[in-house]
């Protein structure tokens, strides 16, 4: 019953991650190309470590929460690498589908 | 007291994080995290310039559950869309103005926009008043713009701004 359950997991965890590479390969411009890696991702690695968390607790003798930890600073890192791409690529006018933003004030800052 | 424990909430996240980095749960351990947490802020206070006070727990767990709903509804939407096929899609940017002014209140925002997927925060204004935001597919940017503000600004500004406010 565990045994499917944590495939079940695994699987859906590799089929968001390459759904979300297959984007780099299929999507046509800088800014979409972003969202396929960044972000299907997200819960495809959150599936797999679930699956890891649930597998060596159960395995070896009590809880195994470090993979708590690594969604936590992925969590923390994936959207700031994702912001600083964009905002490089929008310094450097990047082709883009989308019409480019026109804001109503001043220059641009990092958060 | 503040000088001797400049933030609490860090002291007990580093504590909680060493507990989790050693895997496993012990006095030792414990003692040793808590030291940890409170040497390090002690040591970096010159990184930490604002105090964080978190108000309306309530806001926060809900706020929690409506960030990891909408990262599996999002996971799904943008998975179907390349799957579907990038041709039809219509990405646009979308600027939004900003109501948060603390510096972690909008980076928390920016952040949130950022993973939830679909959407990826692109530049922030050098007045921190407006933030642009790209968004792979949309077919109405007005109601986009309304559903961040709705849906992540109101319940952020609740829990970390709602005093500055009033003083």
């Amino acid at each position: 019953m565990l045994d499917i359950l944590l495939s079940i997991l695994v699987l859906t965890g590799a089929i968001f991650t390459f759904v979300g590479s297959l984007g780099l390969v299929r999507l046509r411009d800088f800014y979409t190309r972003l969202h396929g890696p960044t972000k299907a991702t997200t819960l495809g690695v959150g599936c797999l470590l679930i699956a890891s968390a649930v597998y060596f607790s159960v395995r070896d003798e009590g809880v195994s929460l470090h993979e708590v930890l690594v969604t936590l600073f992925l969590f923390i890192t994936a959207p700031v690498s994702a912001h600083l791409l964009a905002k490089a690529a929008l310094h450097l006018k990047v082709h883009s589908l989308a019409a480019e933003p026109h804001e109503a004030h001043g220059e641009e800052r990092t958060p | 007291m503040r000088r001797l424990l400049p933030h609490p909430l860090l002291t007990l996240t580093l504590a909680i994080l060493w507990l989790l980095l050693v895997n496993q749960f012990s006095a030792g351990h414990l003692v040793l995290g808590l030291l940890l947490g409170w040497l390090i802020p002690l040591l970096t206070s010159a990184f930490w310039p604002e105090h964080v006070r978190i108000r309306h727990t309530g806001v926060l767990l809900h706020y929690l559950a409506v960030f990891v709903y909408d990262i599996v509804r999002g996971s799904f939407q943008v998975a179907w869309l390349i799957l579907k096929g990038p041709a039809r899609l219509k990405p646009a940017f979308v600027v939004v103005p900003l109501e948060l002014r603390t510096d972690l209140g909008i980076s928390l925002l920016a952040n949130t926009i950022s993973l939830t997927p679909g959407t990826v925060s692109s530049r922030l204004s050098a007045d921190k008043r407006t933030l642009v935001v790209h968004t792979l597919n949309t077919d109405d940017p007005e109601a986009l713009v309304a559903e961040i503000k709705q849906r992540y600004e109101m319940p952020l500004k609740k829990i970390f701004e709602e005093e500055d406010r009033a003083c």
